[in-house]
């Protein structure tokens, strides 16, 4: 009786001095911002970067860095921020994650640093993404960008496959300890999936390029137009390289395999958004790859993924772009923010509904979709209860484009082209968690190509590993 | 940058484009493509490979100007660069001693083809060539073909050099030379593939036909050139481009050739002129 008196005292002491809730970012308007290819969400003003950073209690014992793949001294840099210190801020923040700019954007917060902030037990927590953001912003602006202290090189050679968030990380912390650092990059821009998947209006392309030119400062060269298991092998790599990491994503799209999937009019997410992302199909013809607009695009899937395709979609100008998801809107995989935008921009949400055959007309093209309903029974394998389908409920949507988005595996040319290299069930390189050391000798890997689609921070978290681990083992 | 040796015209429309790349030359194999985009704001588009020389480091292929990309490839001129070629690309051609191998090869096929046919004639086979085209002014690199065939055929729709007619006279064509091929393998358009593939299954002959669709990165990631073949879904990139004619759905595949047929040509139709449409 008297501890939770006690108890509640404190809440309200608590509560008094701290506002309960986040402050908002300034985002575009929806009405506005459907119609242009610009960020969506502008950032903090210094003013309300100060106010948000002056709600962090700097915890004694601060379970946000706990929560942070990369273990960011979360307290430290807002402190900095609270402090008007801008400089020293994003110095702290980079200590432990070379990309800022893009992880203030595109982490799922919620689920790690914001999950475990001890104001979100009761209140919301701090806007730690929205700090980290601003702080990175700030820095791009102010034209001075900070490099760490680099150690004397140490002639040792480690190539890096993928320029995405796995490499990109093992790059820098290899490129600051002395190593001598390639990057092999398939396609003809460096930044993977920061690049060639997530649309300009989240994370703009200037801000990955900047990325980028921050890690060849650092002295990595970048090889484009260059594909590990084509162009050379592991093997042939292996002659020239002291260690190899390799870091090229899960980039091999599933399809439904159901009817129709091949009908014109259907498509990845990773064909609908690289056309979009890296060859600026959006502003065909100046740019010669097409982009079909189509007036009535339905979406397969309920990750970040269908977000960034359905709103693409409406972007390109779609009168009705629909979510098909066969789970409900508490199942799905996307983060809260991107589905809360995605409904914001008017995109139409078809819950508890499984695509199962894709009709054409005679010339090849999609015109319907045929859909069942779905309803929710028993938890499956992932806790989630799994969907069955409602007898008999078979209906039709009338589209001219669709959109699979559903998931990818890695891509097999490396895989195809290692012997020796240990693959797991979904065509995955077995790595270890800790190390990212594979089965063979002087190859490691992370990010996706091990665990399948993930997120941008756990890739640079397996990245920041395997670099520790490169570095002790060329050390012995 | 990718610095261009040669660009030529070597029949109406059919360009002949030379590129230094000593990164490539290493590991292309016959049946490999490159995907090369002209300008920044060009399209990565796959040309098939038809020629290397790995002491100058460059790769040669033949392509048809078709579209705005590869109107852009064909006003090159030696000495110009390209921001994007890489590759190999594809898996190779299958090369073993076969037997007697027939080589078919139409438009830039003609020069994707030659490749296939000099590996196979240095593994032993004996190669007889088909080429094929409207009219004699579209053949070209007989000479070569001279060099590594037991007899190259022509076969002309208008008559103008050997056969008069079209592919579908191969099994004609079979008896009047007396040929009777283990493998057949053909490169070109897809109606000549598919049309080859029609005449070969009553024949019994296996029939490898090297697919061309659209295609954006050529390493598995975006799946625009997906196929069915046996039913199955495959990426042409990654699984192919060598397929089995005769297991390969060919009605689907020329539908989602035509996808972007419309924007393909858009921005060569396109005029600043008032009184140009």
């Amino acid at each position: 009786m008297c501890l939770s008196f006690l108890k509640l005292e404190g809440e309200s002491r608590l509560s008094k001095r701290i506002d309960p809730k986040k402050r908002p970012m300034p985002k575009q308007e929806p009405f506005e911002r459907i119609r242009n290819f610009e960020e969506v969400a502008l950032g903090y003003t210094p003013e309300l970067a100060r106010e948000e950073a002056s709600r962090c209690l700097s915890c004694k014992k601060p379970f946000c860095i706990e929560g942070c793949p990369v273990s960011i001294d979360i307290p430290r840099f807002i402190q900095h921020i609270v402090e008007g210190d801008f400089s020293g801020g994003i110095k702290k923040l980079k200590e432990k994650n070379a990309l800022p700019a893009v992880c203030g954007r595109v982490c799922p917060q919620e689920d790690q640093c914001e999950k475990v902030c001890v104001l979100g037990k009761k209140n919301e927590p701090v806007a730690i993404g929205r700090l980290e953001r601003f702080l990175a912003d700030w820095e791009a602006a102010s034209g001075v960008i900070e490099k760490p202290e680099m150690a004397p090189p140490n002639k040792k050679k480690v190539a890096v496959v993928g320029s995405g968030p796995a490499g990109i990380t093992v790059a820098s912390d290899l490129a600051v300890l002395g190593y001598e650092v390639s990057m092999f990059e398939a396609l003809h821009e460096a930044g993977g999936v920061l690049t060639y998947g997530i649309p300009e209006f989240r994370l703009p392309k200037a801000i990955v390029r900047r990325e980028v030119e921050y890690v060849k400062s650092l002295g990595v060269k970048l090889h484009f137009d260059f594909i590990v298991g084509k162009t050379r092998t592991v093997d042939n790599l292996l002659k020239e390289f002291d260690a190899i990491f390799i870091g090229a994503g899960a980039g091999l799209p599933w399809f439904m395999e159901i009817p129709g999937e091949n009908l014109n009019g259907v498509f990845s997410a990773n064909e609908y958004l690289t056309r979009c992302n890296l060859m600026k199909g959006f502003r065909f013809p100046a740019y010669n790859t097409p982009l079909k607009r189509a007036s009535r695009v339905a979406v397969f899937g309920g990750g970040n993924v269908a977000m960034d395709g359905a709103r693409t979609a409406l972007r390109l100008g779609a009168d009705e772009v629909h979510i098909v998801y066969r789970r409900s809107r508490s199942e799905m995989p996307a983060r809260l923010e991107e589905l809360e935008n995605a409904e914001e921009e008017g995109v139409m949400f078809d819950y508890l509904t499984l695509p199962i055959r894709l009709i054409g007309n005679e010339q090849g093209w999609l015109t319907e979709i045929e859909c069942l309903r779905m309803e929710l029974g028993e938890p499956d394998e992932s806790g989630r209860r799994r969907p069955v389908p409602v007898k008999g409920s078979e209906f039709r949507m009338k589209v001219d484009a669709a959109v699979c988005a559903i998931g990818n595996s890695p891509n097999p040319l490396i895989p195809m082209t290692t012997p020796g290299l240990d693959i797991g069930k979904k065509g995955n390189i077995e790595a270890n968690e800790e190390t990212g050391m594979t089965s063979r000798k002087r190859i490691w890997a992370g990010g996706d190509v091990v665990t399948g689609a993930a997120t941008v921070i756990s890739a640079m978290g397996a990245g920041r590993k395997a670099a520790k681990s490169i570095h002790e083992t060329l050390s012995q | 940058m990718y610095r261009i040796i040669e660009r030529r015209m070597i029949a109406p429309n059919l360009h002949e484009l030379t590129v230094q790349a000593p990164q490539v030359v290493e590991l292309v194999r016959p049946g490999n493509f490159v995907i090369l985009r002209p300008d920044e704001a060009g399209e990565r588009m796959p040309l098939s490979v038809a020629d290397w020389d790995p002491e100058a480091g460059t790769v040669t292929s033949i392509f048809l100007q078709v579209g705005a990309s590869t109107a852009k490839l064909a006003r090159l001129k030696p000495g110009d660069t390209i921001p994007s070629y890489a590759g190999p690309l594809g898996k190779d051609t299958e090369i073993a001693n076969f037997g007697t191998v027939l080589c078919i090869g139409g438009c830039y096929g003609i020069g994707s083809i030659y490749p296939v046919a000099r590996a196979l004639h240095e593994a032993g086979n004996t190669v007889y060539t088909l080429l094929e085209a409207r009219s004699q002014y579209l053949l070209y690199w007989q000479e070569r073909f001279a060099k590594v065939s037991a007899r190259v055929i022509e076969v002309t729709r208008d008559g103008s050099s050997g056969y008069k007619g079209h592919i579908t006279r191969l099994p004609e064509i079979l008896v009047l030379e007396k040929l009777k091929p283990d493998r057949i393998i053909v490169n070109g358009c897809t109606f000549q593939m598919m049309k080859t593939s029609e005449v070969t299954r009553g024949l019994g002959i296996k029939t490898i036909v090297n697919m061309n669709p659209i295609m954006i990165d050529g390493t598995g990631m975006c799946g625009v050139c997906r196929l069915t073949v046996a039913g199955k879904t495959k990426f042409a990139c990654v699984d192919g481009p060598d397929f089995d004619g005769h297991e390969v759905d060919w009605e689907e595949f020329l539908k989602r050739r035509k996808t972007y047929n419309p924007e393909e040509v858009h921005p060569l139709r396109k005029s600043g002129c008032a009184s140009h449409f």
